[in-house]
C-alpha cells in the first residue's frame, strides 16, 4: 500500500506516516476478524463435541506447538528490535534482524510441515479417507485445525515474502530511517500473525 | 454569502503561506528501548511455561481456565509494546477496542442461540 | 518516494479532459484521479444493474401466471440466485461509496484525493475481477449457481452449478470493499479541510464515514464464510456439513453476521445524500445535525447486532431469538431519528421541487414502507408467519431498492451537473422519476399483500388465489423498467448534450459546490476551507431566491 498520501496544507505532497500507519491498522481489523470467524465456528464446534475434541486433541504433539509459539515469539521479538534499530537509523543492523525473522519463520513453517506431513501419512487430511471416517468431533477437530493452521501458514508465507522485499531494499537503501514506515507496518503484520497462534496453541495443542 | 464556500470567502488567504495550521503530519519516532522489549518477551515466555505447565499438570478445568485469562493476557503485552499501542495516539487504541468490542459481541450472540437451546 | 511539487492547487480545466496523458482508454484504465476512477465504477455498475434488472423481468415474466410459462423451476432458481448475486455483491453493497463517494467524498472535505488514490485504483480492478468471476458462473460448468444468494449449506455444498465460481466472486468482491472502506476511513481522519472538524463535516461524509467502518469490520467475516464453503466443496471439510458433524444453522449465523450490516452499508450513504439533498432545496439548514450523525453511528454498531432476525424460523434457542428481535427494534429508533429530522427540515420551508428533492422525497416515502414492514419482520410472532414469503421480497426491495437505490437515482441526479459540468432535461428526468415511482409501488407493494396471503418466496409457480398480485406486479415490473430505461437515456443524453451547468446550480453550501463544475484533476484552484458556521449554513439566502449561479 503506498504510504504517500497527500496533505492539503499548501498543496504540498507531503507523507502522512499517520495515515498510512491508521490504514495498516486497519488492515490488521481486518485479519482479526477473518481469523475471528474462524474462531468463533471452533468455539461453538468445542461446545458441541467436547469429547471429540479432546479425544483429537491427543494426537497433536504439544512440544512441537510449544516450541514453534516459542519460535514464534522470538520472531516478533527480532522484529521488533529490527524496527527500533532502522528508527535509530542503524539500517543494517535492522537487516540483521530482518533475516532473523526469516529464518524463526522458516523453522516455524518446517516444523508445521513435518506436523502436517505426519497426519498425511495417517491419513488424517481433509478429504482423506481416514478423516472421514473419525467420528464427527474428531472430524470436525481436524478440519478446524488444518483450517485454522493452514490459514494462519498463508499469512506466515505472505510476511515472509514481504520480509524478503523488506530486507532488499534495506540493503539497496532503499528503506531508511526517513521511510521506515514500510518496515514498522511489515512488523505490525507480523505480530498479528504471531496474536493468532498464541491463541491456536492452547486451542488446539492444549486441550486435553 | 460569506458562508457558501471558500472561493467567496476572502479569510482563506489571511494566513502567512497558509501553512499556519501545520498539523503534524510526520511523526517523531520514539523507539521503545531494547530492554524494555527484552523483558516483555521473557514475559511472554514465562507466561507460555505456565499455560503449557498447568494444561499439563491440571488437565481439564483448571488448565483451561488458565490458558483462558493468560493467552489475552500475552496478546495484551504484544499489542501494547510490541505493536506499541501503549505509546500511540489515543485514536489507535480506540480503533482496536471497537475491533474487538465488536467481534467479542457477535461472538457473544452467537452463544446466546448455542448456550440456550 | 514524496514529490514535493509547487503548488498542486491552482490547476484548472476540467479532471474529464486530457490532462497530458491522452484521453484514451489507457489513460482511464491507469488513472488514479478519484473521481475518474468513480466513473469507471459507475459505467461498470450500470452495466451490471442492467444485468440484474434483466434477470428481475425474466423472474417476472415467469410468474405472470401460475404454470410454467417460459422456463422450468431449475432455470428460475437460477435466475433469482444470479439476480441477487449481481444486485447484491455487483451493483448496491459497492453501490453509493464506489461511485459518489469516490467522486463527492474528497471534494466535500476539501482534499485533493483520497488517502490512498493508488490503492483506490487496485480496488476498481479487484471489483471487476471479482465481477467478472461472479458473472462467469452464469455460463461455466454444467449450470449456473441455483442456491439462492444466500448460498445456504448444505445444498450450496452439494450442488452441482457453478456455486463455487459465484461464491469465489463474491469473495473477491469483499476485497474491494474493504480497500474502499480503508480508504475512506483514512481520507476522513486525515485530509479535512481547514475548519472542519468531525462535526463540521457534511451528513454524506459521516454516512460515508459509518459505512466504511462496516465494510471493513464486518466484510472479513462473510470471507472467511465463503471460503469455507469453498473449502468444503472442493476439499470435503465439513463444518457445515451435517453429514460430516457440521452445522448448517453456523453457516447462516456467520452469513449474516455480515450481511445484515451490509444493509447498512447499503443504506447509510444513501440516507446521507439525502441528508445533503434537503438543506438546499429546503434553503435552510439541516434539522438536528448533531443527532443525524450520531444516529448514523448508532445505525452501524446495533446493526451488528440484530442478524439472527433473518433466522427465527431455523431452530435457534427462545433466549436467542427473543433477544434479537429486542435488539431489532432498537435498531429503529436511530433511523427514526433521522426521518423525523428530515420532515422537520421540510416542515415551512421555502421548498423547491426540482428532480433531486424528487427523488429525495421517494426515498423518505419509499424507505418508510420499507422500515415499518420492517418492525413486522422483526416481530418474532409475526415473522413466523412472513418468514420466507413474498413479504419479505417486498420488505427488502422497498428498503434496498427504494431505499438505496432510489438514492443512488437521488444522487446521481444531485451530483450530476458537479460531475459533467453539463444539465440533464429535466423534464424527461421528471416523467423517468413517476414512471419509477408508479412502477415501483405497483411492483412491490403486491408482494406485501401476497407474502400475507401465503405467497412463499423463491417459488417458480403458485395457486390460482394469487394471481391477480402476481399479474399486477409483473406489469409494475415493465413500468419501473420502461421509467429506469427512460432515465439513464436521458443521464447518457444529459452528459453528451445537455446544456452546460453552473458551478451551484442547486445553491448548496458544501465544499464540492465551491469548485468548478466539473472540477480540475486536483479538486480545487485554491486550498479550500470549510465555512465555519456548519455545512448546510443559509443564513442570509432569502426564500424563493433564485438558485442560478452564486459564485463565479
Amino acid at each position: 500500500m503506498s504510504t504517500q498520501v497527500q496533505n492539503t496544507n499548501a498543496g504540498h505532497v507531503h507523507k502522512d506516516s499517520i495515515g498510512a500507519k491508521t490504514g495498516m491498522w486497519l488492515f490488521l481489523f481486518t485479519e482479526l476478524l477473518l481469523f475471528g470467524g474462524l474462531f468463533i465456528i471452533y468455539a461453538v464446534m468445542r461446545g458441541e463435541y467436547t469429547h471429540g475434541f479432546h479425544a483429537a486433541a491427543e494426537e497433536l504433539n504439544v512440544w512441537l506447538g510449544v516450541t514453534n509459539t516459542v519460535v514464534l515469539l522470538t520472531s516478533s521479538l527480532t522484529m521488533v528490535l529490527g524496527v527500533s534499530a532502522l528508527q535509530r537509523g542503524r539500517a543494517g543492523l535492522a537487516q540483521l534482524y530482518v533475516i532473523s525473522t526469516l529464518f524463526l519463520a522458516g523453522t516455524f513453517l518446517l516444523i508445521k510441515f513435518f506436523e502436517w506431513g505426519a497426519k498425511f501419512s495417517h491419513g488424517v487430511f481433509p478429504g482423506m479417507e481416514h478423516l472421514h471416517n473419525l467420528e464427527h468431533g474428531e472430524g470436525v477437530f481436524f478440519n478446524l485445525y488444518f483450517m485454522m493452521t493452514g490459514l494462519h501458514g498463508i499469512h506466515v508465507i505472505i510476511g515472509m515474502i514481504v520480509m524478503v522485499v523488506v530486507n532488499n531494499r534495506l540493503q539497496s537503501g532503499t528503506i531508511t530511517r526517513a521511510n521506515q514506515g514500510i518496515l514498522e507496518y511489515t512488523a505490525l503484520y507480523w505480530h498479528l500473525v504471531d496474536l493468532v497462534w498464541i491463541f491456536l496453541l492452547p486451542l488446539f495443542y492444549l486441550t486435553n | 454569502m460569506e458562508s457558501t464556500n471558500a472561493l467567496q470567502s476572502e479569510s482563506w488567504d489571511d494566513e502567512p503561506g497558509g501553512h499556519a495550521t501545520h498539523h503534524h503530519d510526520e511523526e517523531e519516532l520514539h523507539p521503545v528501548a531494547d530492554e524494555k522489549q527484552f523483558k516483555v518477551f521473557v514475559a511472554l515466555i514465562i507466561l507460555t511455561a505456565i499455560t503449557v505447565g498447568a494444561s499439563v499438570m491440571y488437565p481439564g478445568r483448571i488448565g483451561q481456565g488458565v490458558a483462558f485469562v493468560v493467552t489475552p493476557l500475552k496478546a495484551t503485552l504484544i499489542l501494547m509494546y510490541f505493536m506499541h499501542l501503549r505509546y500511540e495516539r489515543a485514536v489507535f487504541v480506540v480503533m482496536f477496542l471497537v475491533a474487538i468490542a465488536i467481534l467479542a459481541t457477535v461472538m457473544g450472540l452467537t452463544f446466546l442461540d448455542y448456550l440456550f437451546r | 518516494m514524496s514529490e514535493s511539487a509547487a503548488a498542486t492547487w491552482g490547476k484548472t480545466g476540467s479532471y474529464l479532459d486530457d490532462q497530458g496523458r491522452g484521453n484514451g482508454l489507457m489513460a482511464w484504465l491507469t488513472t488514479t484521479d478519484h473521481k475518474r476512477i468513480g466513473l469507471l465504477y459507475g459505467i461498470a455498475m450500470g452495466i451490471f444493474f442492467l444485468v440484474g434488472m434483466t434477470l428481475g423481468l425474466l423472474i417476472r415474466l415467469e410468474l405472470l401466471m401460475p404454470g410454467q410459462q417460459f422456463y422450468d423451476a431449475k432455470t428460475y432458481n437460477v435466475f433469482f440466485t444470479l439476480h441477487g448475486v449481481i444486485m447484491i455483491f455487483l451493483f448496491i453493497v459497492p453501490g453509493i461509496p464506489a461511485i459518489f463517494g469516490n467522486i463527492i467524498l474528497p471534494l466535500q472535505l476539501g482534499a485533493e484525493d483520497v488517502a490512498f488514490p493508488k490503492l483506490n485504483l487496485l480496488s476498481w480492478y479487484v471489483y471487476m475481477l471479482g465481477a467478472v468471476i461472479a458473472l462467469t458462473s452464469l455460463f461455466a460448468g454444467s449450470s449456473p449457481p441455483d442456491t439462492g444468494w444466500t448460498f445456504y449449506a448444505p445444498y450450496s455444498i452439494s450442488s452441482g452449478g457453478s456455486v463455487s465460481l459465484a461464491v469465489l466472486g463474491a469473495f473477491v468482491l469483499g476485497f474491494s470493499s474493504i480497500l474502499t472502506g480503508m480508504n475512506f476511513i483514512v481520507t476522513i481522519h486525515r485530509l479535512r479541510a481547514k475548519n472542519m472538524g468531525f462535526f463540521n463535516m457534511p451528513l454524506f461524509t459521516w454516512g460515508l464515514y459509518a459505512t466504511s467502518w462496516i465494510q471493513v469490520i464486518a466484510t472479513p467475516v462473510v470471507g472467511i464464510t465463503l471460503l469455507l464453503l469453498l473449502m468444503e466443496r472442493l476439499l470435503g471439510i465439513g463444518l457445515f456439513n451435517p453429514a460430516m458433524g457440521g452445522d448448517p444453522i453456523l453457516y447462516q449465523h456467520l452469513f449474516w453476521i455480515y450481511s445484515h450490516p451490509v444493509v447498512y452499508v447499503m443504506i447509510l450513504p444513501a440516507m446521507g445524500v439525502i441528508s445533503d439533498i434537503l438543506p438546499p432545496f429546503c434553503g435552510r439548514t439541516i434539522f438536528g445535525y448533531k443527532a443525524i450523525a450520531i444516529s448514523s453511528l448508532a445505525i452501524a454498531i446495533v446493526g451488528y447486532l440484530v442478524w439472527g432476525h433473518h433466522m427465527f424460523t431455523v431452530g435457534m434457542s427462545d433466549t436467542a431469538r427473543w433477544i434479537f428481535s429486542l435488539l431489532t427494534f432498537l435498531v429503529a429508533i436511530p433511523t427514526g431519528v433521522k426521518i423525523f429530522n428530515w420532515t422537520a427540515t421540510l416542515y415551512k420551508a421555502s421548498i423547491e421541487v426540482r428532480v433531486p428533492l424528487l427523488y429525495a422525497l421517494g426515498f423518505i416515502f419509499l424507505f418508510s414502507i420499507g422500515g415499518l414492514t420492517g418492525l413486522v419482520n422483526g416481530a418474532l410472532s409475526t415473522d413466523i408467519h412472513v418468514h420466507d414469503t413474498a413479504f419479505i421480497v417486498g420488505h427488502f426491495h422497498y428498503t434496498m431498492f427504494g431505499g438505496a437505490g432510489i438514492g443512488m437515482f437521488a444522487a446521481l441526479h444531485f451530483w450530476f451537473p458537479k460531475m459533467f459540468g453539463r444539465m440533464y432535461n429535466e423534464k424527461r428526468a421528471t416523467w423517468a422519476w413517476g414512471l419509477i415511482m408508479v412502477g415501483f409501488n405497483t411492483l412491490y407493494f403486491p408482494m406485501l399483500i401476497m407474502g400475507i396471503m401465503g405467497m412463499p418466496r423463491r417459488y417458480h409457480d403458485y395457486l390460482p388465489e394469487f394471481q391477480i398480485p402476481h399479474a399486477v406486479s409483473t406489469v409494475g415490473s415493465w413500468i419501473l423498467a420502461t421509467g429506469i430505461i427512460l432515465m439513464v437515456v436521458n443521464i447518457i443524453q444529459g452528459i453528451r448534450h445537455g446544456k452546460k451547468a453552473p458551478n451551484n446550480p442547486w445553491g448548496a453550501t458544501t465544499l464540492e459546490w465551491a469548485t468548478t463544475s466539473p472540477p480540475p484533476l486536483l479538486n480545487f484552484a485554491k486550498e479550500p476551507i470549510a465555512p465555519k458556521d456548519g455545512p448546510y449554513d443559509f443564513t442570509g439566502r432569502k426564500p424563493g431566491e433564485s438558485h442560478e449561479e452564486v459564485l463565479t
